[in-house]
């Protein structure tokens, strides 16, 4: 059987049309797989690719070459040559992100922000607004925070909120940005008990984590981004 | 989503005289799908909307629309009686100024009851009851129902128009810079608004901007025009952080940032 997520000789560079046309190459040959109930961690140097390969495995970045095979409604669905509407309904149904920073929206509550996932998705909103309140506590997010909109929360609180927002859903592939870099020691102990929880509940996981102590207790298998390191044309 | 698209655009151009309004644009519209056309001013995106919408007449190309019946029909082969049929039913029109959607000079609540009139509304308390409904939605004090838009602030006139194209329950909505000419605090509380009441009522809407972050905040997918042609198209985050086109690239490298 094939794995849930298949990367296969991705390559990606950056053409900079306002200095001149100048390439820059940031990976090629970038190729692993990613199964149920793993978590997976991307390894390397800050400048490497890592996020570059979370962001095209979430559709964000386009793909110059490769494949990334995804189990998506029933099939196989290529991400790199995939249309905008099914990149939206992979999101909505198959892979959840969470980056390294809360893109916020003025007016939402934090609440909303953490249940929209859910709403979108069909489910009442009551229902989903409980789930994320429940989400929310075990973050230590203090309550009076949930009504307010997020984007004068700290660095911390916020990285708690999209947290929340991408553990909500039970999406089976989970790409995880740094999700603990601005926390405190005992809300890094919660996101690893979470990210396990998410393993036994067969959820695949592709991550990057600077923090040795939550990589170590995270990690199933590391893969190393310098070896997709792209050979620069003499 | 639904399997079946519920706008296709095919080639669509607009000349004047030997100028291009806009070239050749093919995209296709799914219902509950937001596309956002940005690009500066004199790029297009204005004549590409009114031909879309039937104000204006291309020069060649076809808008397809699909019918609440499920049947296609060619927008300018249909009469101009149906396509105000259209236009005052199952689609919505909101303009940069609100003062080219609204009538100025009748009442708040009659702004929004003419629509559901022309849809065949004729009980008076019914009508007065989803005006009211309707102006809380888009957070409008009941009791300036009374009042004509006049005696609003831009930002009520404008959530007004809103309320005035939304209360028909239209499947599709065509915006022309909907938050242009508003302070910031007063368009983030439209924009919040609108996003809100696209997501909810599974709106499709087509929403011209030449500002990016109104493009992130409400559109699933975006066209970039320079001189009367898609330069570039794609899902909205895509084409923002990673853009291909030298000029997509310079206008969100042209972004000031807070």
């Amino acid at each position: 059987m094939a794995a849930r997520l298949t990367v296969n000789g991705v390559a990606k560079s950056f053409v900079m049309h306002l200095q001149g046309g100048l390439t820059l190459p940031v990976v090629s040959g970038v190729s692993f797989d990613l199964d149920g109930g793993e978590c997976v961690v991307l390894g390397g140097p800050s400048g490497a690719g890592k996020s570059s390969i979370l962001k095209m495995v979430y559709g964000n970045y386009g793909v110059d070459a490769g494949s990334i095979l995804l189990d998506h409604d029933g099939g196989r669905l290529d991400i790199a040559i995939a249309r905008p509407r099914e990149i939206i309904a992979v999101r909505r149904s198959s892979i959840g992100y969470v980056s390294q920073f809360l893109r916020t929206v003025p007016r939402v509550a934090a609440l909303d922000v953490v249940a929209e996932p859910l709403v979108s998705n069909g489910i009442d909103a009551g229902e989903a607004r409980d789930r994320a309140a429940a989400l929310l506590a075990r973050l230590n997010l203090p309550e009076r925070l949930w009504p307010l909109p997020p984007a004068t929360f700290s660095g911390g609180e916020q990285q708690r909120v999209n947290i929340a927002r991408g553990f909500i859903t039970g999406h089976a592939v989970l790409l995880l940005d740094e999700p603990t870099a601005s926390l405190d020691a005992a809300n890094r102990r919660v996101v690893i008990e979470m990210i396990g929880e998410k393993k036994r509940a067969g959820v695949a996981m592709l991550g990057i984590f600077h923090d040795q102590d939550v990589r170590d207790a995270v990690a199933d298998r590391i893969v190393d981004v310098t070896g997709f390191a792209p050979r620069i044309a003499a | 989503m639904s399997d079946e698209p519920l706008l296709k655009v095919e080639s669509l151009t607009r000349s004047y005289g030997s100028r291009l309004g806009c070239a050749d644009v093919s995209f296709e519209l799914w219902p509950g799908e937001v596309l956002a056309i940005v690009g500066e001013s004199g790029s297009g995106k204005t004549t590409l909307l009114n031909c879309i919408s039937t104000r204006l007449e291309p020069s060649a190309g076809t808008v397809s629309y699909r019918m609440r019946d499920g049947v296609w029909h060619e927008l300018f082969s249909l009469g101009e009686a149906e396509r105000r049929f259209l236009m005052r039913t199952d689609w919505g029109f909101v303009h940069q100024n609100p003062a080219d959607g609204l009538r100025m000079s009748v009442s708040a609540g009659a702004n929004v009851g003419e629509r559901l009139m022309a849809v065949g509304q004729r009980h008076y308390g019914d009508i007065r009851a989803t005006a009211i409904d309707w102006l809380g939605r888009v957070e409008i004090a009941a009791d300036r129902i009374d009042d004509q838009p006049r005696a609003f602030s831009g930002g009520m006139r404008q959530r007004l128009q809103i309320a005035r194209n939304l209360v028909t329950g239209p499947r599709l909505v065509f915006m022309d810079e909907p938050t242009g000419g508003l302070d910031v605090s007063v368009q983030a509380r439209l924009l919040d608004l609108l996003r809100g009441l696209v997501s909810s009522m599974g709106l499709a809407a087509i929403v011209v901007t030449h500002d990016l972050a109104v493009a992130r905040l409400l559109s699933h997918r975006m066209l970039v025009m320079k001189d009367g042609a898609v330069v570039e198209a794609g899902l909205t985050d895509r084409v923002l952080d990673d853009p291909r086109h030298p000029y997509t690239q310079l206008l969100v490298s042209s972004i000031l940032q807070v």
